[in-house]
């Protein structure tokens, strides 16, 4: 069962009546099958419409959808095969950043990126995506061993940020993301990083500092998160649609001031009504820029990426 | 507009006040008033508790670095790209912000040497909208790192920010991985990075080049995290232990190397600059 969102009110109407006459006929020898062609092509049309036409809050809420395909969905049906390897070899295993060897058509690369978890159960295992230092630990630990077995490294960045708590801070969250970043300019390897959900300030940028940045259609990816954008500048949370407005979160708006390379089609209606399209949308696309990369020297994979840095408000 | 007023106005940071506030000033520390003749000279740091003052750009670099040194201009970067506003446009802010300060933005270099070592600073100044991290401050921070490896001599940055200059947007968050690039070149050269942590040095600034330096000096008491107190509260509904994310609590949780009062400090930085030399290019 597919949970609504607010603005998708007046599809969730015409669902629910398609569903009713649905029901209604089912041994009855009235036809209504014309009246539910009718209402099935309003509402396809309404659900593309809306879609279309998305406020940037409205895809906050999408990007955030309880329903949204995460990393294991999307590896689920993108990756042939994924091997996760665990731990940073300091202090622990943090299950938010989840990474390992995995297949993607005929290619082998390092996999790396945020589990935000699908239920409750697993929400709290994942920690709700939010990354401890032991997890960036393990990015750094990955991407090093990529290095050096020649591996390209992918990352699927979706957190609303790194964890904030007392003993993240102890153990050095700042440092752990600042390495991690580090490690990522570092790679001798093509390194290919999509937004695939929310794409949360430092705990995204950790992950997501390659050569080639995508983003999924209705993803976000922001300095702060809305909320805490609007409580800051308008002193109350309750602004966060004008600060997501403000901030140009969006996939369009970050493809335009050349954050973000590529944007990723989502199925109609959002990642969430159609994981497997919406992975297989992912999968082309990162295999494409995989290819693209394929043969460049190291040097060249690292200027590039330094490049793209350097020449946000110019150097 | 007669001349007086003109020159009043084209030195807006010169702040009018009242001879009673000027003579006088309250410790933020202990509350204790201090003539702030003796404070200034005691380098803002209270004689009674010893609590260290926020100071300016020049200051920092007047108090660091030998007599003689060179103040590089600010760069030029893209303003208010994102046309921002929130109650007051980012524009306003920023010539607000600017009527108050001597400098264009929160970052700025100073080239010169501690003690006869060759040496650049940067320093974030706190007092311009926070010292948060745009693509001025990001610049200015890497056109330092570009003297210094053009002088082949060390870097030394003073960091304070409150956070990102959100008006920027994701640009802001872009000058994280592009300071990195800049730390890893000076590495990559044999250079010397030495992080100076001030009160406060908060969110990306310290998830990027505040916590990548060689050697990391923290100024006493200072506040110096990545998730901002309250955030932290609202998620763990506890109380925050005793001293959490000041400059002591860093040191004793491995995050910095020394703890270095303020008068100590070039003499604590020429003494590593002795060790830290550039090695010959082999
Ligand atoms: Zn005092």
């Amino acid at each position: 069962m597919i949970s609504y969102l607010e603005f998708e009110k007046p599809v969730a109407q015409l669902e629910a009546r398609i569903a009713e006459l649905r029901s209604a006929a089912e041994g009855d020898d009235v036809d209504i099958s014309a009246e539910l062609r009718r209402l099935e092509r309003k509402s396809a049309d309404l659900l593309a419409s809306t879609y279309a036409a998305l406020t940037p809050w409205q895809k906050t809420q999408v990007a955030r959808h309880p329903a949204r395909p995460h990393f294991r969905d999307l590896v689920h049906h993108a990756f042939d095969e994924f091997i996760p390897l665990g731990g940073d070899r300091y202090y622990g295993e943090d299950e938010a950043i989840l990474g390992g060897f995995a297949r993607l058509g005929g290619r082998r690369v390092m996999l790396i990126g945020h589990e935000k978890g699908n239920d409750t159960e697993s929400r709290l295992r994942h920690n709700f995506g939010m990354g401890k230092p032991e997890g960036y630990r393990k990015a750094i630990r990955l991407m090093e061993m990529a290095g050096r077995f020649g591996l390209p490294v992918v990352t699927l960045v979706d957190t609303s940020g790194a964890f904030p708590g007392v003993e993240a801070e102890e153990r050095g969250q700042a440092e752990a993301i600042a390495r991690s970043t580090e490690a990522c300019l570092a790679l001798p390897v093509p390194m290919v990083a999509t937004i695939v959900g929310e794409g949360g300030s430092g705990g995204a940028v950790a992950l997501a500092s390659a050569e080639r940045v995508l983003m999924f259609e209705h993803a976000i990816y922001s300095v702060i998160s809305p909320e805490g954008c609007a409580s800051i500048l308008w002193r109350t949370a309750e602004k966060a649609p004008d600060a997501a407005e403000a901030m140009k979160v969006t996939a369009q708006h970050l493809e335009k001031l050349g954050v973000i390379d590529r944007i990723v089609p989502e199925p109609v209606g959002g990642a969430h009504r159609d994981p497997a399209t919406a992975a297989g949308s992912l999968a082309q696309a990162i295999g494409e820029e995989l290819d693209a990369l394929a043969g460049r020297s190291a040097d060249e994979l690292r200027r590039a990426r330094e490049e793209r840095f350097l020449r946000i408000g110019g150097a | 507009m007669n001349w007086f007023t003109r020159v009043r106005n084209s030195l807006p940071f010169v702040a009018k006040r009242s001879t009673e506030e000027t003579l006088w000033v309250k410790c933020p520390g202990c509350s204790e008033m201090l003539f702030t003749r003796e404070y200034e000279e005691n380098l803002r740091v209270c004689p009674r508790c010893g609590h260290h003052g926020r100071i300016g750009a020049d200051e920092r670099l007047r108090q660091l670095l030998d007599e003689g040194y060179e103040v590089l201009p600010q760069p030029e970067v893209a303003e208010d790209p994102l046309k921002f506003r929130d109650s007051k446009k980012y524009t306003d802010r920023l010539k607000q912000a600017r009527a108050k300060n001597p400098h264009r933005d929160a970052f700025t270099v100073g080239s010169g040497a501690i003690e006869g070592h060759p040496a650049v600073v940067g320093v974030q100044d706190f007092g311009f909208m926070g010292g948060s991290m745009g693509m001025a401050v990001g610049t200015a921070f890497c056109q330092g790192a570009q003297r210094a490896l053009t002088r082949k001599c060390a870097y030394i940055v003073a960091t304070a920010a409150g956070g990102a200059r959100m008006q920027e947007g994701i640009l802001s968050l872009m000058q994280m991985p592009k300071a990195t690039v800049m730390t890893r070149r000076l590495k990559e050269a044999g250079l010397p990075y030495i992080v100076l942590l001030t009160d406060p040095t908060t969110g990306g600034v310290t998830a990027s080049y505040a916590m990548l330096g060689d050697v990391h000096i923290a100024e006493p008491g200072a506040l110096i995290g990545f998730a901002g107190q309250r955030v932290i509260q609202d998620t763990i509904r506890e109380k925050l232990p005793e001293g959490f994310q000041r400059a002591e609590y860093l040191h004793k949780h491995g995050m910095v190397d020394m703890v270095v009062g303020r008068h100590e400090l070039r003499g604590t930085l020429a003494s590593l600059l002795d060790y830290l030399q550039p090695r010959a290019a082999a």
